[in-house]
């Protein structure tokens, strides 16, 4: 009796030591395991207007989502083969860790402690934001100088949390921060009046607010008190998925320079701008270099379009956020968005 | 060879070799771990506890400043979830026994409603009672701003707030200072364990009391003892025995259910270790230390009631 118990133990113990045992100790190249999936898979917000939300039928919008479409539509050449992973800001970086996804997208902050500590690049800055704050327009609320002794509601895992309680101890408030782990939840508190104020970057606050039940009762306060670039985000180790992954952004970015746009782009196959050429693989074949085809560019381009056209499309003026363009500007239209050349 | 025939040294050797090999495997898993980690660039160690936290925690027993280090604001989260759960256990026995007394109430009222209590607070998970507590609270209550005090306290939607020690609370600003505040936050949490604790431990009540013969009721009643006495001074005693190593199970899973609490905003223990893991990045440290805590948590639960258990028990003479 005790030696089948103990002979069943021991198969147990064989087993688990040889699965752990078998277990690669680095994740094979993620372009191989991508296309042999033939499909991207991409972590997203589970709901922020304007970067990543589903609709009742499932299907996903929002910057960050036409970035994974753009993405695929360069690696697989089809933009709809992407699976949507939604993700709270705690689970995001566990996922990107684990391989259970090949990239996060979604609205994440760019810094130093995340750059360096937890097995992830930074691919780029997506949209440039910063941290404000939004109250009833009854508090009569002027400044968020004016908050202290008020309660301010935030989402839990955030770099939101720590620069408000910078921002308190800078200016000597006294601020009570309310942490949920949802977001929901937070704006949920915000808008029943546990809390006097919301934060959190300012593009958020402006979905925030269109999907209001009453958006003139609310105001976002003139104050941004942080930086908040916002970018993708790959795993360490994997040098040839980081360029791809980079490079497209920039492609997005390098297309709106040179008027690239969804429409136009069958007729710009005969310009004879060297630059354009390039981009679109009609003369040199630079998706060589990435591991890719010559029109990976001219595909993630037709796909989603450049990045003015995707910016106004979910957060712009197409958009019911009709956020400005402000930073987030070309280089050259008075704006910080600036891609290295391809070329 | 005569050691390996003795049925006693070999049990012994066949703990010990299975032991070692549960270490192995621990092992193993450990290692593979770190290497992972380390291939992968992610950085690891407990050296993060001693770095200044950098975040605010909206209520503390002893005081918490964003300038302390992790360690002591996984102290404050851990003080939080104490208080919740030692005034969440003693509410929630005396709901729970009142509740399973009261099914063997001879009025039909009492004993109809108890039952219909059970089956409601029994059978809707507890997250959603949390949030229909909290969402009751916050909805319903006046802001700071509109209330007023009733017997110098406040009941608002940012919580009770009552008088001590001679400081009353005034309306200051965006609320109140002054006094000493429980936060709905806190008595939404508290309520919804309580609610829902009580109806399980009403059922353990219940089956212990049904376990006692009822030959010790009735013996009860001859001696002219009231129903009340019979209840408290021979049945409850008796049943004690049935009821101690349930209940605590109950005590462990209030304990354990706290850390619900992320969804109303409440920050305890495992709040305050969420944070963490985001701001440093050090999961797998944050999950060990909640690990640690609660399996500290639960042994001495354990160790107290066992011992109350042997007092409890019926003593061989």
């Amino acid at each position: 009796m005790l030696t089948t118990t103990l002979a069943r133990a021991l198969a147990g113990v064989t087993l688990c030591t040889a699965v752990m045992l078998s277990l690669p100790a680095q994740a094979g190249k993620t372009l191989d395991t991508i296309k042999s999936r033939g499909q991207l898979v991409c972590g997203v917000n589970v709901a922020l207007a304007g970067f990543s939300s589903a609709d009742s039928e499932g299907k996903w919008s929002g910057m960050d989502v036409d970035y994974c479409k753009a993405l695929a539509a360069a690696v697989l050449g089809d933009a709809s083969k992407v699976k949507y992973v939604p993700l709270n800001a705690q689970q995001r970086f566990t996922a990107l860790q684990s391989g259970e996804i090949d990239i996060l997208s979604r609205n994440t902050t760019w810094t130093l402690t995340r750059d360096a500590s937890l097995g992830a690049n930074f691919v780029g800055t997506i949209y440039y934001d910063g941290q404000g704050f939004m109250v009833k327009k009854e508090l009569k609320v002027a400044s968020a100088k004016e908050l202290d002794g008020a309660t301010v509601c935030v989402q839990s895992g955030t770099t939101t949390e720590k620069n408000l309680t910078d921002f308190a101890r800078a200016n000597k408030l006294d601020i009570k921060p309310l942490v949920f782990e949802k977001n929901e939840a937070a704006t949920g508190a915000y808008h029943s009046g546990r809390c006097e104020a919301y934060t959190t970057d300012a593009s958020g606050l402006a979905a925030e607010r269109t999907i209001a039940k009453n958006p003139d009762e609310h105001m976002i306060l003139p104050e941004i008190i942080s930086k908040e670039p916002l970018g993708p985000l790959v795993r360490r180790g994997d040098d040839e998925f980081f360029a791809i992954s980079k490079w497209v952004l920039n492609a997005l970015i390098e297309g709106e320079e040179y008027g690239l746009a969804q429409t136009n782009l069958d007729e710009k196959k005969t310009s004879d701008d060297p630059n354009i050429q390039r981009i679109l693989g009609t003369a040199e074949d630079m998706g060589a270099l990435l591991g890719l085809d010559k029109e990976w560019a001219y595909r993630a381009l037709k796909a989603t379009g450049n990045y003015g056209e995707i910016f106004e499309r979910n957060v712009g003026k197409d958009s019911p956020l009709k956020l400005e363009r402000g930073l987030n500007k070309l280089w050259n239209q008075g704006g910080i968005m600036y891609a290295p050349p391809i070329r | 060879m005569t050691l390996w025939r003795n049925q006693k040294i070999r049990g012994w050797i066949y703990q010990i070799a299975a032991l070692l090999l549960v270490a192995l495997c621990v092992a193993i898993l450990a290692d593979n771990t770190l290497e992972n980690m380390r291939t992968r660039g992610i950085q690891s160690g407990f050296g993060f506890l001693s770095q200044p936290a950098g975040f605010d925690i909206s209520e503390s027993l002893f005081g918490f400043e964003s300038t302390q280090p992790y360690w002591k604001a996984f102290l404050t989260g851990l003080g939080n979830t104490l208080k919740v759960a030692l005034i969440g256990i003693i509410l929630t026995t005396i709901l729970g026994v009142l509740l399973g007394v009261g099914r063997f109430s001879q009025n039909i009222l009492i004993r109809g409603l108890c039952l219909t209590y059970v089956e409601i607070f029994r059978n809707v998970p507890l997250l959603l009672q949390l949030l229909m507590w909290y969402l009751l609270l916050v909805e319903f209550l006046p802001t700071a701003r509109e209330a007023e005090p009733f017997l110098g306290m406040f009941l608002t939607k940012a919580g009770l707030t009552l008088p001590w020690f001679g400081d009353m609370p005034v309306k200051a600003g965006f609320g109140i200072k002054g006094g000493i505040n429980v936060s709905p936050e806190f008595l939404a949490l508290l309520l919804g364990l309580v609610i829902y604790t009580a109806s399980y431990i009403a059922e353990i009540v219940r089956s212990g009391i049904a376990s006692v013969p009822r030959g010790q009721h009735e013996a009860a009643m001859a001696l002219g003892l009231s129903r009340a006495q019979a209840m408290r001074l021979i049945q409850l005693p008796q049943a004690l025995r049935v009821i101690i190593p349930p209940l605590t199970n109950q005590y462990l899973n209030l304990t354990k259910n706290s850390s619900l609490a992320v969804a109303v905003g409440y920050p305890e223990l495992v709040s305050i270790a969420n944070t963490s893991i985001n701001q440093t990045g050090r999961a797998v440290e944050c999950i060990a230390v909640i690990m640690a805590v609660y399996l500290t948590l639960s042994l001495l639960t354990s160790v107290l009631m066992n011992a109350y258990n042997r007092r409890a028990a019926i003593k061989e003479r």
